[in-house]
């Protein structure tokens, strides 16, 4: 026999309660999955009793950055509730992870925070390097410092013309655009791709930069400020950006401690949280740049605390292109890097460590590893474990931007339906990442 | 036949060339002129689609529409061509007869009101004197203000019959916008009245003209309210609210494809080129050549008018153009910030300022002091001080201020200061 269970569905169509709200209707959920409603269904012209009105905003909607669903529970335009619906953008990440061999899953990891693929692959081979029990390079280590710098600042371009468009501002929005391409050229001369890099590989790089590509970061690094500075002149201290932003959206330092944000949106409360000075990885410790810490945790001050975020990933830049040192870009570990090609076709030995490298996999010893970077979302952890094969028996991801927009409703409550458009892309989500 | 005949007999005959016209040639004319005015609007308000996009693209750095013709001219061509080819939408459960009714009610007063605006001097031609305007209407610019007005029926009715929420709230927002707004656009145009005597816009460009100053010297604040209302009749950004692109998708006209959207498209983009024709009318001496006053006096020669005229065009594209500057600059109030700055700072301004004007001009006449150029003077001067105190009125360190380099943390804490204490709105029900 089925066993039948008894859910709620958050929101019907059918009428509201006793408080305003919509009623909250009883499902029967039997075994074979198949879903039937207690109730009646709703009829086609509700009844026009009640004064709140629902909106669903998205998922289809422009300002939903992607595939985000928020149900509003309007009196007017004031928002009496929110509720955030994700998954539409789901793919399944973290199991296809296990039927891949390490190097294999990097390419996913480009597809869920697709603004910061760079970072992904770099955080990813982090967390397998450490499976592997492998010390990168130093010249690794600072390209990957590049890498990551330059896909913060990618994804932070994106938030800063996606906000200004969002708060009605559109010329802001190409300006940045035009930069972040400058920064995609620069990807697609190091690997040839540019959305999505696939950068890394365990125990080094898919390649090391070419000839005069520095070059071309320094060219980048010095005018790019120029541009934050316009951005700067156009909205920072116009009275209506302001008075947009100024108080949208406010979470205290306990609330967003206790909600678990991270990243820009915890800075911006007051927490002077940053994966890079409190747990350093890839050397940044030394490193001299500043963390921004906002006041009141609100709309604005993530934006100043984003807009400095920038500046000091140029400083970082800067340091790093003057510190690259020489060498190899790999490591010389033969479980887990290829043999030159020229070897592979012409020594035995050379070949069949080519063959099993390829068909096989490298195999880390059996354990877990956890490790978090500082992504341009906040807080991104790659947790997985390994059983001594090829393939990770579990992989899982820590999205920042899915912790920071389970507290959109605790913010955007009270707010007007504008406020919600400028706290929904102050939170800077992206959606590959939240559904995975 | 026989009608005609002596039509073109009157034609030919030599008239008063300061005098009015006989009835044939003032049909003919008046043919000419609706076709003419007509045209340049319709063609205008076209390219103006494609001003809008070049000139954005040049705020943008980027090149704009540039595949149609040579750069992109024929590009609102295309546009048009393409918008007669699409598919016409009707989404189900809408009120036909309200969805089809509203661009139509968007776009017909958008096209009526241009038929008022004056675009030149009279010309003193063989057959009497032919004003440059299609009805110089004695109501005037009362005239403007009742038409553009009904334009907000067609927003509300889009709105409440797409049968969308998004187009609900648009339609709600813009009725509540416009009604707003066009109070304190009224009250900014009493102290012309007040100037003037009269409300035809002929007599509002004479009487700029006799005071050798413009009225945007001398009605400053006026010019200040009505500059800012302009924005919000229009719907443009800052305050296109009812549109809102990233809030209500589209707003009002979200349900709307294919020519129904674009009639609503070309209302926009007239309305605009009215408010900026009115602008420049009321308050940039409208078509008087300045430093001159033959072209005041009568009717004038035609290469006059037609310097006239292209002064009028001259400063109409200027505002035009400001239009544009400022929707690619700004970004957008919310709802209830543009509200409050509709009636508690505006529509108390405006009250103000007519009390002060009127005040002044009963002072000015007792005192003897003749409607001229030291008149004009005398008001400068009062407005100067008055402009600066509308400034730090309205300003109070976050309107106006600098939108330049970084806030230092202290002015940080006084512009939260002012705000936060209106931010969080309370909420009737919920927790």
């Amino acid at each position: 026999m089925a066993t039948k269970r008894t859910i709620e569905v958050a929101l019907s169509t059918s009428g509201l309660d006793a408080e305003g709200r919509p009623q909250r209707v009883p499902l029967v959920v039997d075994g074979g999955g198949s879903v039937t409603t207690l109730e009646a269904p709703p009829a086609l012209e509700p009844e026009l009793e009640g004064e709140h009105m629902l909106l669903n905003l998205g998922p289809q909607h422009p300002a939903t950055h992607g595939v985000l669903r928020l149900v509003l529970e309007l009196d007017g335009e004031t928002v009496v509730r929110c509720i955030p619906h994700v998954g539409y953008l789901h793919c399944g990440f973290e199991k296809i992870g296990e039927y891949r061999q390490y190097n294999q899953i990097i390419p996913w990891t480009d597809r869920e925070d697709y603004l910061n693929s760079p970072g992904n692959n770099v955080a990813f081979a982090l967390g397998a390097e450490r499976l592997f029990g492998i010390d990168i390079t130093p010249r690794c280590t600072v390209l990957r410092v590049i890498a990551m710098e330059l896909s913060r600042i990618i994804s932070h371009l994106v938030w800063l013309g996606t906000t200004c468009i969002d708060i009605g501002a559109f010329t802001p929005f190409l300006w940045a655009f035009q930069e972040r391409e400058r920064v995609y050229n620069l990807l697609e001369g190091w690997v040839g791709a540019r959305l999505t890099t696939s950068l890394t590989r365990v125990g080094g790089m898919a390649a090391d930069i070419p000839d005069g590509w520095m070059d071309g970061l320094n060219s980048f690094v010095k005018t790019f400020p120029k541009t934050i500075a316009e951005v700067d002149k156009m909205v920072t201290r116009n009275g209506i950006w302001v008075g947009r932003t100024i108080g949208i959206g406010a979470m205290s330092a306990d609330e967003a401690v206790n909600y678990g944000l991270s990243g820009s949106m915890v800075r911006a409360a007051g927490v002077a949280y940053d994966v890079r000075k409190d747990f350093p990885y890839l050397e940044y410790e030394t490193y001299d740049f500043e963390v921004p810490v906002g006041s009141a945790g609100d709309v604005y001050d993530r934006f100043l605390v984003r807009m400095e975020e920038l500046r000091q990933s140029v400083r970082i830049l800067e340091q790093a292109s003057k510190r690259l040192p020489d060498g190899p870009v790999n490591v010389d570990d033969a479980r887990v890097i290829l043999p030159p090609k020229s070897k592979a076709t012409s020594e035995m030995e050379s070949m069949i460590h080519h063959f099993k490298q390829v068909m096989e996999g490298p195999r880390p010893p059996a354990g877990e590893s956890y490790v978090a970077v500082e992504s341009p979302k906040g807080e991104k952890g790659y947790y997985m474990v390994s059983d001594g094969t090829s393939k990770p028996v579990r992989w899982r991801i820590r999205p920042p931007s899915y912790v920071n927009l389970s507290a959109i409703p605790k913010m955007v409550e009270g707010h007007l339906l504008s406020d919600v458009i400028a706290i929904n892309a102050s939170i800077d989500i992206v959606m590959g990442e939240i559904d995975r | 036949m026989t009608d005609v005949l002596p039509g073109v007999h009157a034609l030919l005959l030599a008239a008063d060339p300061q005098g009015p016209m006989n009835f044939w040639p003032w049909l003919v004319f008046t043919a000419i002129k609706m076709l003419v005015f007509f045209t340049i609007y319709m063609l205008g308000v076209a390219y103006l689609t494609l001003a809008e996009r070049k000139i954005s693209a040049w705020i943008q750095h980027r090149h704009g529409p540039n595949r149609v013709g040579w750069s992109g001219f024929m590009q609102p061509l295309a546009d048009g061509v393409k918008n007669f080819m699409k598919e016409e939408t009707m989404p189900p459960y809408v009120n036909k007869a309200l969805f089809v009714l509203a661009p139509m009610l968007a776009f017909i007063p958008a096209m009526t009101v241009w038929a008022v605006i004056p675009w030149g001097a009279p010309w003193a031609s063989p057959w009497g004197r032919v004003e440059m305007v299609l009805a110089d209407l004695p109501i005037g610019f009362l005239f403007i203000i009742a038409i553009a007005s009904l334009g907000v029926y067609g927003i509300v009715l889009a709105g409440w019959s797409s049968n969308n929420k998004y187009a609900l709230l648009g339609g709600l927002r813009s009725s509540a916008q416009m009604v707003s707004y066009e109070i304190s656009m009224g009250l900014s145009l009493i102290p012309i009245l007040l100037f003037t005597g009269n409300v035809t816009l002929s007599s509002v460009v004479n009487s700029q003209a006799s005071m050798h100053m413009w009225n945007v010297l001398t009605l400053s604040i006026a010019f200040l309210l009505y500059f800012i209302s302009a924005f919000a009749e229009t719907n443009r950004l800052p305050f296109d609210m009812p549109e809102a692109e990233s809030e209500l998708i589209t707003g009002y006209h979200t349900e709307y494809s294919a020519m129904k959207f674009s009639l609503f498209f070309i209302a926009e983009y007239a309305n605009m080129a009215t408010q900026s024709a009115m602008l420049a009318t009321l308050f940039f001496g409208g078509w008087d050549v300045p430093f001159t006053q033959a072209d005041n006096t009568g009717a004038v020669s035609f290469p006059l008018v037609l310097l006239s005229m292209a002064l009028m065009m001259a400063k109409t594209l200027f505002f035009l153009f400001v239009y544009i500057w400022v929707r690619w600059t700004l970004p957008r109030f919310r709802y209830d910030q543009l509200m409050s700055l509709g009636w508690k700072i505006l529509l108390p301004t405006g009250l103000g300022y007519i009390i002060v004007v009127a005040s002044l001009m009963l002072g000015l006449d007792a005192a003897g002091i003749e409607r001229g150029f030291v008149y004009g003077l005398i008001f400068l001067g009062v407005n100067i001080v008055l402009v600066a105190l509308f400034m730090v009125f309205l300003d109070r360190g976050k309107i106006l201020s600098a939108a330049y380099g970084r806030a230092s943390i202290g002015e940080l804490q006084r512009l939260r200061d002012i705000t936060t204490s209106r931010t969080r709105l309370s909420t009737t029900a919920g927790d």
